[in-house]
């Protein structure tokens, strides 16, 4: 459970952290979530020898290779903006488990100090930016998958949700068990395929039981796992970054 | 065992083994009647949870739950020794066991110089773990389970598959068949029924037999007490009625004062089952004392080490130790309720399992286990003693690869060249910004030649392909256009 965080103003300048998933699987997403962060003016700095948080060697057990990389990461950050990253699970990384990683380490503050920084996109356009959304799309019901990084790690469940909310004409059906994982877990699918698939085949049953036309996720891991599950499964429900799908309808 | 007449057709023993995590996991996953039993079973344990805690301010009382913890774990080696002189000061007979083997040994003698041939057990993970129903049968000594679920699951040779319901994987249809095959009580849909069958066969074996054996839930530094919960009378039962009780438990047990208790107990019943409180609440400080009418004439704690003093050396992997066995892990869990708890092949499943069976047993049988998890975080959310479960699984990940401190049996045991090149590649081109950025590039370019056969992934998904462009790439587009419309 994360502590109750206190929220800056809005700034003039934020950084952006794409994540790896984005930069390769879904850059559009990245673009349109800059997009929406320099509607309400915030400028958008976007350091150019960003790689990836070091998420997947750190989960598989690699701690020298995920701090190496991690490390490298660390220096990109250099003036105080917050640092705004569209995916609750790298920004679970960056913001939980930064700190642990390097505690002991002649690096230890400077860690500490970028992982306070960290913001997780739908998390700063609600409590730091206070973003009003006008609806311009059609009707459509669509459900929430908050990742459980984002749920858990950032204690994020409300901020995804109470952004579709403000979009007129969408309407936010309620899967069962809509907290439960859906199975990605990163290395967890490739190391127990069949656990996983069992996982994310009650995902998108649940899904499209509730009756959605398309599910929205703050994460590209949960995206790429349902959106490849339903593709698979030949069913018409598409998925969508949460990025993508507000400044598409609102823009 | 008398009850199970020769004529009888065994069912046959069902052994699990860790090491066959993923042929287990296999099964369960393609028996639709273990998938049905676990998730309606998990499904209504979360709920009466979640009901039972209702309006608590639980954050306040889980913090409060794991500093009662954590304070007895500070002091673990202090309390365990007024633990040990308070007991003895009430007449109750206390052993130190470093591992199961000694802890089996010592229960036998007891037994043995008793003349004892006849053991009723209260439920007890702790005797799970050192297998000492076989170690007692072996020594010609029955040992009989009396909580309902372990009997169920003693009559169909099986081991519990759940650490608060045993029988959890079986529905009631099963449960009639095992009592029919085993017992002969007649075929019923009645669950009243079928318990008062059971109960009856019971009755009878507490009344015969020569020592009670049970586990202990907190053990009581200051004052020397064992507390034991449970919903069936059958704890009472086995702790009361037989002229000797042993009550065994792990040295992780002890709490320094009584009022550590109730936040505990008041823990551990919601967490586990959503009761408010059980139906019992033992709390045994004595043998029959002159002039007493009931009660075993004497009583025996046997604590038992079996490895987690080790785990008690390491200042991260401590936090295990904190765990106050009410299973709300496993109920969470989204992996243990497609599996079950057989799949894991070990005495505790589920998350708990995962992060306690490598110190049991040794990474090279477990290395599968702590990798059987999304890291979802749904264990630790629920916790009642805030371990961080999520935290210790990548530990003992880290000490599978041989990154970790090398202090947990079989540590490095999963490091293959193959998995460290391909990590180590990783490592490479995550730290040379611009070797990532030719490589995505050029991952884009060639997306048409993408496989679109990944392994395992693709058995279930179509595969992502990328993009075609990076971010990188349409960053810098972005700001070339927003740099030209400054100029106009």
């Amino acid at each position: 459970m994360t502590p109750v965080k206190h929220y800056p103003p809005k700034p003039e300048k934020v950084y952006f952290f794409g994540t790896c998933l984005i930069d390769l699987f879904y850059p559009e997403a990245g673009l349109d979530g800059i997009r929406l962060l320099e509607r309400e003016g915030v400028e958008v700095v976007f350091p150019e020898d960003q790689t990836c948080c070091g998420q997947p060697a750190y989960t598989s057990g690699y701690q020298q290779e995920a701090r190496a990389v991690a490390a490298a990461q660390l220096d990109l950050f250099p003036e105080p903006w917050p640092i705004v990253v569209p995916s609750g699970s790298c920004g679970g990384m960056m913001r939980t488990h930064y700190p642990q990683l390097f505690a002991g380490t002649d690096i230890e503050e400077q860690a500490n100090e970028v992982a306070g920084r960290v913001y997780e996109l739908t998390e700063f356009l609600v409590h730091a930016c206070h973003l009003k959304l006008e609806d311009r799309g059609a009707a459509e019901k669509v459900a929430m998958h908050t990742s459980c990084s984002a749920r858990r790690e950032m204690g994020l469940a409300e901020t995804g949700p109470a952004l579709l909310a403000q979009l007129g004409e969408v309407e936010l059906v309620e899967q069962a068990r809509s907290a439960e994982c859906c199975g990605f877990g990163g290395t967890f699918a490739l190391r127990h395929p069949e656990v996983s698939a069992a996982m994310v085949e009650d995902k998108t049953t649940a899904i499209e039981k509730a009756g959605a036309q398309r599910f929205v996720t703050s994460d590209c891991g949960c995206l790429m796992n349902i959106a490849g599950r339903f593709e698979h499964q030949n069913k018409a429900v598409a998925g969508e970054h949460i990025a993508s799908y507000l400044w598409r309808r609102t823009s | 065992m008398s009850m199970q007449s020769s004529a009888v057709q065994s069912l046959g023993v069902q052994t699990y083994s860790p090491r066959e995590f993923h042929r287990q996991a296999h099964d369960a996953l393609g028996n639709p009647q273990i998938r049905a039993n676990f998730r309606k079973a998990m499904d209504g344990l979360m709920n009466k949870r979640r009901d039972v805690f209702g309006d608590w301010d639980l954050e306040t009382l889980r913090e409060l739950g794991a500093n009662i913890r954590l304070r007895a774990l500070a002091k673990l080696p202090d309390l365990l020794e007024q633990l040990e002189a308070n007991c003895q000061a009430n007449g109750i007979k206390v052993h130190w066991a470093e591992d199961g083997e000694q802890a089996c040994r010592i229960i036998r003698e007891i037994c043995e110089s008793r003349d004892a041939t006849s053991v009723v057990k209260g439920k007890s993970m702790v005797s799970e773990e050192m297998h000492l129903n076989a170690y007692l049968e072996e020594a010609g000594i029955e040992a009989l389970e009396s909580d309902l679920g372990e009997y169920l699951v003693q009559l169909n040779e099986q081991t519990p598959s759940h650490i608060i319901m045993p029988a959890i994987h079986l529905n009631t249809d099963e449960i009639s068949e095992i009592l029919h095959e085993k017992t002969g009580t007649e075929r019923t849909r009645d669950v009243d029924t079928m318990t008062a069958a059971a109960r009856s066969q019971l009755r009878e074996r507490f009344m015969a037999a020569d020592v009670g054996v049970s586990g202990v839930n907190f053990a009581v530094a200051e004052t020397g007490t064992l507390c034991l919960v449970e919903n069936e009378g059958n704890g009472r039962m086995s702790t009361t009625v037989p002229p000797v009780h042993v009550a065994v438990t792990g040295i992780e047990k002890v709490v320094e004062h009584l009022r550590d208790v109730p936040p505990l107990y008041a823990l551990l019943s919601r967490s586990a089952t959503g009761q408010h409180v059980t139906t019992y609440f033992n709390m045994i400080s004595s043998p029959r004392k002159e002039g007493e009418h009931d009660g075993p004439k004497e009583v025996h704690l046997v604590l038992v080490d079996n490895g987690r003093s080790n785990i008690y050396q390491d200042n991260e992997l401590l936090d295990t130790l904190r765990c106050i066995r009410c299973g709300a892990c496993m109920n969470h869990c989204p992996v243990y309720t497609r599996v079950g708890g057989h799949t894991y092949g070990t005495t505790y499943p589920g998350p708990i399992g995962s992060i306690l069976s490598p110190h049991l047993m040794g990474l090279e049988d477990t290395k599968d286990l702590p990798t059987a998890s999304s890291l979802c975080g749904a264990c630790g959310e629920v916790c009642p003693v805030k371990i961080p479960i999520p935290d210790l699984l990548v530990r003992l990940r880290r000490e599978s690869v041989g990154e970790g401190r090398g202090n947990v049996p079989g540590a490095g045991v999963k490091r293959t060249r193959k998995e460290v090149a391909a990590w180590k590649g990783f490592q490479f081109m995550a730290t040379h910004p611009w070797v990532w950025r030719a490589g995505t590039s050029v991952a884009g370019k060639l997306r048409a030649l993408t496989p679109s056969r990944l392994g395992a992934w693709t058995d279930y998904r179509i595969a992502a392909k990328p993009a075609g462009t990076t971010l990188h790439a349409l960053v810098k587009r972005h700001q070339a256009s927003k740099a030209q419309e400054e100029k106009r």
